[in-house]
């Protein structure tokens, strides 16, 4: 099957000469929903910038559904949508015009553009606020205006980088929910995001960059698979004045209500129940003490930090 | 994209500048309507009469065609540098540079959109050029395209200008600097006849004279330069122009990092 995204040895170097992609190798097959993550500096951006061509790429080579962006990138950008990660439009134009528009910048008859803009408008929640220049939306209102405009020619891929930051819960899963749909008819969606936890509910497959590279791969449910231990939050019915005792956990006090507890990979949360029934402890909830995605991010990205530490470290030690 | 596509693409652009500059008709339209009957009351009605006859024309009659043609040239300038500039200030420019429209299109339709300023322009002061004297048009041809050929010039300068410029600032510093000094030199008040020789031979090297003359040729007949190179000088440094703005296009200068 043809790849939605098909990424080869990409490499990008700024004018500047910062490097900011150094082989980046990456497919993503039609249909799926997928994360690209990375900290801050890490090249989603760059990276999404090439696709879209917002950025030049220095080499390699970038397909969308089988059409090489250096050999026809006008066929391959009706392809994509793509919803930056700031405001990028017209802050006077009203709402209706900017998604009109965008139809016609993609060829759309104008009333084929101005059905589309309606669509999806409405879709978002924002078809009351059509006549309003866009400045007067509140932030989460942008957002969701921006992927209104990139859903106008209806893409095959949809790219979003960082599409719910700033954006309150409750509008934020209902971003999730429309997502989610959009997905299920057929839309291949890529997600930067640094909310982990959008990225494990919402994707089937992750890749996690940093400094330039692509370090891990593979569905979201493999990778927390590697997960070696997750910590857990227990709050307690009776007041404790100690740690709970746990044979073969590891824990500590939180407040008398509540305690933290450490569950290896081969442990078992049954043998941990039983043991703190055995003790008089009830449990009355029970939840993850951080993300688990975001847990694993931190332990993958963590080792490639701390060798450039020690590096820098290195380096000035040589200086002096 | 099909050719029906990029019509499409193409009049999306033309349509939104134009919506852009009637939206904000009090900073677009009305000023230079304001500034150019000042002149006609002041060079035209206050001072004309003493300054008498100029080339067997009224004095209004004989500054009417240059300050039409400063009208266009300044509208169609400022149009497109400040809204392409505007567009890359907000960023919205990357609205058009992540779809398909191909380069010579996002050209084509900003520069079209500032030449339809410039000659809205153009109108409004032809209008009001009535209410001061008679207007009559000895070749119609060479008036509308002397006109056309001169917006689409100074469109394609100001788009040049947009591109390079980082800040507001250096959307002005050309029109100020540049444009206004060359176009005032540029015979819209005097005839170049009146310099010295060693002035007229300067004078020569200004091309608003030979657009002004060639506009004056267009309306009163009387011309100080040769037509026929006003006009290749002018597609020549429109040729050179779209060139020269489709190749930072290509290049993605200042816009694609």
């Amino acid at each position: 099957m043809t790849p939605a995204l098909s990424i080869r040895n990409l490499h990008k170097v700024y004018d500047s000469g910062f490097v900011a992609l150094k082989g980046v190798d990456l497919e993503v097959q039609p249909g799926d929903f997928f994360a690209l993550l990375g900290p801050n500096g890490a090249g989603k951006s760059t990276t999404i910038g090439v696709i879209c061509s917002l950025v030049k790429k220095t080499s390699g080579d970038v397909s969308i559904f089988g059409t090489d962006i250096a050999k026809d990138f006008s066929l391959a950008k009706k392809n994509i949508g793509v919803v930056p990660q700031e405001f990028n439009f017209n802050q006077f134009e009203k709402v209706f015009d900017i998604v009109r528009t965008q139809g016609g910048y993609f060829g759309l008859p104008p009333q084929l553009a101005e059905q589309r803009a309606e669509k999806y408008l409405k879709k978002l929640g924002l078809w009351e606020k059509r006549n309003q220049p866009s400045r007067t939306l509140s932030g989460g209102m942008k957002r969701r205006l921006m992927i209104a405009r990139a859903l106008v020619h209806e893409p095959k891929l949809l790219i979003l980088d960082e599409p719910t930051a700033g954006v309150d819960i409750e509008i934020r899963r209902s971003m999730w929910q429309f997502l989610k749909e959009i997905n299920a008819s057929g839309t291949t969606i890529i997600l930067t995001t640094h909310y982990l936890e959008e990225a494990e509910s919402l994707c089937r497959n992750v890749a996690i960059i940093d400094r330039g590279l692509i370090i891990q791969n593979t569905s979201t449910k493999a990778l927390l698979r590697q997960l070696s231990k997750e910590v857990f939050i227990l709050d307690t019915q009776e007041a404790l004045t100690e740690l709970p005792h746990m044979e073969g956990y590891q824990g500590q006090l939180i407040d008398n209500h509540s305690f933290e507890v450490e569950v290896k990979k081969h442990q078992s949360i049954n043998a941990l129940f039983a043991s703190l029934s055995d003790h008089g402890v009830h449990v009355t909830s029970m939840r993850n003490k951080t993300n688990r995605l975001e847990e694993l991010f931190v332990s993958l990205v963590e080792p490639h930090n701390t060798d450039t530490n020690t590096q820098a470290e290195s380096r000035e030690e040589g200086k002096s | 994209m099909t050719p029906h596509e990029q019509w499409v693409a193409f009049s999306t652009i033309l349509v939104k500048e134009i919506r852009r500059f009637t939206r904000i008709w009090l900073q677009t339209l009305l000023p230079p309507a304001i500034t150019i009957v000042l002149y006609f009351v002041i060079f035209g009605t206050l001072i004309g009469p003493r300054i008498g006859k100029m080339a067997g024309f009224s004095y209004i009659e004989f500054v009417v065609p240059g300050l039409i043609m400063m009208s266009v040239i300044t509208n169609s300038y400022s149009n497109v540098v400040s809204s392409f500039y505007g567009t890359k200030f907000q960023r919205s420019v990357e609205e058009l540079l992540v779809s398909p429209v191909p380069n010579y299109i996002i050209l084509l339709g900003y520069v079209i959109g500032g030449v339809c300023r410039g000659l809205m322009v153009g109108l409004i002061v032809t209008l009001l050029s009535l209410f001061f004297t008679d207007l009559q048009v000895s070749h119609v041809p060479v008036t509308v395209a002397i006109v056309f050929l001169t917006a689409v010039l100074f469109a394609l300068a100001g788009f040049i200008n947009a591109v390079f410029a980082n800040s507001f600032d250096d959307i002005s510093i050309i029109p100020t600097f540049v444009l206004t000094p060359l176009t005032y030199l540029g015979g819209v008040f005097y005839s170049i006849n009146m310099l010295p020789e060693f002035w007229q031979d300067v004078s020569k090297a200004n091309p608003i004279l030979y657009m002004v003359n060639t506009f004056r040729y267009g309306l009163l007949g009387i011309t100080d330069i040769n037509v026929a190179w006003a006009f290749s000088m002018v597609i020549g440094f429109c040729v050179v122009l779209f060139i020269f703005s489709l190749y930072l296009l290509d290049r993605g200068k200042k816009l694609r990092s």
